[in-house]
């Protein structure tokens, strides 16, 4: 966070458990972090780290059977435990949310006019008929889809074109927070520049802030100002994005850069073992059956966050090294980390 | 929603149980409406199914008997404590007509289901997997056979066979059978269709599967899933049909056994002099019987049909200590 | 992929075209069916009431003696030109039949269909949105007991108590002897015709004798509506773009009524194209038990006195039905649903 600015949206120790009948899985397990306006920050981790969740639960957007704790503070209130109407009054104006797979998130049945007709009278009901055709055509229009096209069916234009849209149809309100769950990730190389390019100006067009949400390493160095890395339900690394890529901290971060496909990878590199059961994840540190640095005490005790120069980091590499007992700085010992474990 | 069936690391004698088992978990996980549904529904068929098969046994008289050693049964007599729920015009008991009746209908609709499932079930898999021209004409074909309305093919169906055949209990199940093949062969040739562009289908033909062994191993199995609930709808349609057939004389003979459709029928004249013994309870027994077998069917729909299975969810409780494997 | 939208009429032509030859071929398996029983259509109907000379006589004037192929040519040629000949039994034109007594089975499935789509499209709905409430699991219940009760039984029933015992509504046939015999029939569907004839109380008699029957028939369709309906709310409230809507903050009134259950009633269209195929097999019953004089209960006469000309007609008649019912149902869904237009 840049010091000194009041951020937008601040995520409080949020924890989002999903109840079955084997257990509670903790899909998100006490994340913290703020957003500052027009600011980009990118979230990125593995699948199923509890990325797409900890989105959702910023706007309440749960499935049945999911239970919140924690704050998510937003111009002073707590949309965690607010009731649902009030919660949906900010979705939308407030706080905007696209997904992943824009071929299936339009209502074929309804044209994009429609859709946007029925976005804005729902939000601002002043707004005459002609005012909204504008301020559609408009925003639209900032997304290089033509008015020609205005009046189509979702089912008549490409999957880079119906995210477009999406984006649109989210901006037109004019949130102050845009979460983007991994909105490049079913198009193609090219049409996803075209939409990082939209959402990485967001600020200067519209002043939006925006929560990119990937398992993309290279979107998140291209577009975001901040980064923070999330591994089982946590939070474990987050500061500026250039600082964290060019000098991660945690080791998982490391193993993630390493992972990652570049023109002078020679060797393939992937990090062992699987991502951890969430009903019942592993103790100390969540990353430590796979870390190759694990030490004695990560087996043992959860990490404390610390804090360096501009980001922060969880991790018993980094200290704090007096609430290290004696000996627990030796390398933990283990066996050949199996391949197929249980995830 | 396809799975893949991983035969291969299960040792050879257990590959089928492992499979069904995973097909039917979702049964043990139902929850709510659907558990009340397909238990409730279960239970009845199960009490139809043993008065079939106990029906000597519990039956108080024969199903066309009208007198004992003690003389001739009273026509249309009321429900009393001889023949509880009455006689009909022919002195014959009703009660021992529903029971002897319960295993006629069932002795039929389970014949002509098993011979719908036997002759559609492959088809529609043949079909739908290989494609082609044989697929073309048997879809041509079952189309054809499909806008009929079910009714109208079975009796059209039975009117020939009539005459060729003798009108029976023979007559009665190939005519039920006909009528329900292309619904079997349809929803199995769908389905076969969508599997079969399955990216793990794809994957087993890369790796050189056979297109028998991938029929018989992947296909099958997705597929064999639907069968339980749509045989189970079938066949409380099977028993309205077969009913109706009764109802209107082209069903079972009265001397091949005891059929209810054919005695409401008979009831009919009956209730203008207010005699509602004889039509009222073969009624409630058709009533109740398909109702149990729907509830089964739309049980099992909503328990294995991803499409409509809800989660089974947990209790949440945020200040639980975390506990490590 | 940008998918250029095909004009409706084109979606039109290209779907009537398609008809022509589903159309042959139930023709052509309705011809094989009644040549397959033994015998010949003249003796089945006739023989034993007619002497052997007349039998012959009457054979080769039908022209049941002339080969098969040349008999199926006729046949085809006379179906195309709506000729369907003349009934053996009792020389009714069947192009009468098939107006007159298909009117009487018009109007009775007509407002069959209106009770059904009405009672289990409204049942369906609430259901799916209240799933796994009481109003869920009445309503299902409801459909379900409903639908497996017998029509006949039903029927009976409502004869019963609505006829016998409480007197007040009739419970057989179209209309009273009198109207019977004093109504001008133009389109031979009494509810127009008398309307059109401007008989106020004729008009409430045959009224009257309506609502047995199609409240009955309609009833049990219900329940196919009630299952149908239901299972397509709770999988459309499942769609991606519905999540979306909420995430836009659209209230869940909004989101239930113009999202999901529009887009549920699409398929349902489609039912309703198949149910026509039930109501006409209810129809059958319905008109055997209240005697109602439509084309079921005449196929059924007809059947009996195994007159094959007759039933052939009728059966094509049927199918014939069904088939275009289902085409007016696909440009209809063409018509909502953009994307269907091939």
């Amino acid at each position: 966070m840049t010091a000194g600015v009041t951020p937008v949206v601040a995520v409080r120790d949020l924890r989002v458990y999903y109840g079955t009948p084997r257990g509670a899985v903790r899909a998100v397990d006490g994340v913290t972090l703020e957003i500052g306006a027009g600011e980009v920050l990118g979230l990125v981790g593995e699948s199923g780290c509890g990325k797409s969740t900890l989105g959702r639960g910023i706007l309440g957007l749960l499935p049945e059977g999911a239970v919140s704790g924690g704050e998510v503070l937003y111009e002073g209130r707590n949309l965690v435990g607010m009731p649902s109407k009030e919660l949906r009054h900010l979705r939308g104006p407030d706080l905007g949310l696209i997904f992943q797979e824009p071929m299936t998130r339009l209502n074929p049945l309804m044209r994009i006019e429609d859709h946007f007709r029925e976005t804005l009278e729902q939000h601002e009901p002043a707004l005459t008929g002609n005012e909204i055709r504008k301020r559609s055509l408009e925003t639209l229009g900032r997304m290089g889809i033509p008015p020609t096209r205005f009046r189509q069916y979702p089912h008549e234009f490409s999957g880079g074109m119906r995210q477009r849209i999406m984006i649109a149809l989210a901006l037109v309100l004019r949130p102050k927070l845009l979460i983007a769950d991994e909105p490049t990730t079913s198009l193609d190389v090219i049409v996803e520049a075209q939409i990082l390019s939209i959402l990485a100006d967001l600020r200067h067009n519209f002043g939006t802030a925006l929560l990119l949400i990937t398992h993309n390493l290279g979107i998140v160095a291209e577009a975001c100002d901040r980064v923070a890395v999330m591994y089982a339900g946590r939070i474990v690394e987050e500061g500026p994005a250039r600082d964290v890529f060019i000098e991660p901290a945690h080791p998982y971060t490391r193993e993630l850069l390493r992972s990652t496909i570049s023109l002078d990878t020679t060797e393939l590199h992937s990090i062992p073992g699987a991502p951890p059961n969430l009903i019942s994840p592993p103790m100390g540190c969540r990353f430590h059956p796979r870390c190759p640095s694990a030490m004695l005490v990560c087996a043992v005790e959860d990490p404390i966050e610390e804090a360096l120069d501009s980001s922060r980091v969880s991790c018993w590499l980094h200290g704090p090294f007096a609430r290290i007992p004696d000996g627990g700085t030796a390398p933990l010992e283990r066996e050949e980390i199996g391949v197929a474990e249980e995830a | 929603m396809a799975v893949p069936a991983q035969v291969e690391s299960v040792p050879a004698g257990h590959k089928r149980f492992v499979g069904l088992r995973r097909a039917f978990a979702p049964i043990a996980e139902a929850r709510g409406m659907a558990r009340t549904m397909l238990w409730l529904g279960a239970a009845i068929t199960l009490g139809f199914v043993l008065v079939a098969l106990l029906a000597p046994v519990i039956a108080p008289y024969e199903f066309d008997q009208f007198r004992t050693s003690e003389g001739r049964f009273a026509q249309l007599e009321a429900p009393s404590r001889d023949h509880l729920m009455g006689t009909n015009v022919q002195s014959t008991d009703v009660l021992s007509r529903i029971i002897w009746g319960t295993q006629t209908e069932l002795k039929v609709v389970l014949i002509s289901l098993f011979f719908s499932i036997s002759i559609g079930v492959p088809l529609g898999l043949l079909s739908g997997y290989f494609g082609g021209k044989l697929d073309r004409v048997l879809v041509l074909i079952m189309d054809a056979l499909f806008v009929f309305p079910f009714l109208l093919l079975a009796i059209v169906i039975a009117f020939l066979l009539a005459d060729k055949v003798g009108q029976g209990i023979f007559t009665a199940a190939i005519a039920i059978t006909v009528v329900y093949v292309p619904l079997y062969f349809r929803v199995v040739r769908n389905h076969t269709i969508s599997i079969r562009e399955e990216p793990f289908v794809e994957a087993a033909r890369a790796l050189g599967a056979k297109p028998f062994t991938i029929v018989r191993k992947y296909v099958f199995f997705n597929v064999v899933q639907n069968v339980p609930p749509l045989a189970t709808l079938n066949a409380a349609d099977a028993i309205l049909t077969l009913t109706a057939l009764g109802f209107l004389g082209y069903g079972i003979q009265p001397s091949d056994g005891a059929e209810w459709g054919y005695d409401i029928q008979r009831a009919v004249s009956d209730a203008a002099s207010g005699i509602w013994w004889t039509g009222i309870f073969p009624g409630l027994a058709i009533v109740l019987l398909v109702t149990g077998l729907t509830l089964l069917g739309e049980g099992l729909n909503e328990t294995i049909n991803p499409v409509l299975r809800k989660r089974p969810r947990g209790p949440v409780d945020f200040s639980e200590p975390v506990e490590s494997e | 992929m940008a998918a250029k939208g095909t004009s409706l009429r084109q979606y039109l032509v290209t779907r009537l075209l398609l008809v022509i030859p589903m159309v042959l071929i139930l023709l052509t398996l309705v011809f094989l069916l009644m040549r397959v029983a033994p015998g010949d259509p003249v003796s089945a109907a006739l023989g034993g009431r007619v002497p052997q000379e007349e039998l012959d006589r009457i054979r080769d004037e039908l022209g049941f003696n002339r080969p098969i192929l040349i008999q199926y040519v006729e046949y085809l040629g006379d179906v195309v030109r709506g000729d369907f000949g003349v009934a053996t039994t009792d020389r009714r034109a069947i192009s009468d039949i098939i107006v007159e007594n298909g009117a009487a089975t018009l109007e009775l499935t007509f407002f069959a269909m209106v009770v059904a789509v009405v009672v289990g499209v409204t049942l369906g709905l609430l259901a799916g949105r209240f799933r796994d409430t009481w109003i869920d699991g009445g309503s299902r219940l409801f459909g379900i007991v409903i639908y497996a009760m017998p029509v006949f039984f039903l029927g009976l029933m409502a004869q019963l108590f609505f006829g016998s015992y409480l007197g007040w509504l009739p419970t057989s046939d179209r209309a009273s002897p009198l109207v019977d015999a004093t109504l001008e029939t133009h389109t031979h569907l009494y509810t127009i015709d008398t309307l059109i004839a401007g008989d106020w109380d004729a008009f409430v008699d045959v009224v009257k004798h309506l609502i047995l029957p199609a409240v009955t028939l309609g009833l049990v369709t219900a329940g196919v509506f009630i299952r149908l309906v239901r299972v397509n709310v709770i999988r459309t409230m499942k769609d991606d773009y519905i999540e979306a809507a909420r995430a836009r903050g659209i209230d869940e009134r909004a989101v239930v009524y113009h999202h999901a259950f529009k887009n549920a009633l699409v398929p349902v269209i489609t039912v309703v194209g198949l149910t026509v195929a039930l109501l006409l097999s209810g129809a059958i019953l319905t008109e055997t038990t209240f005697n109602w004089p439509g084309i079921g209960l005449t196929l059924f006469t007809y059947l009996g006195n195994r007159d094959y000309t007759a039933v052939q007609g009728i059966v094509i008649l049927f199918a014939l039905v069904v088939v275009f019912a289902s085409l007016i149902i696909d440009f209809v869904n063409a018509y909502i649903d953009p994307r269907i237009r091939y």
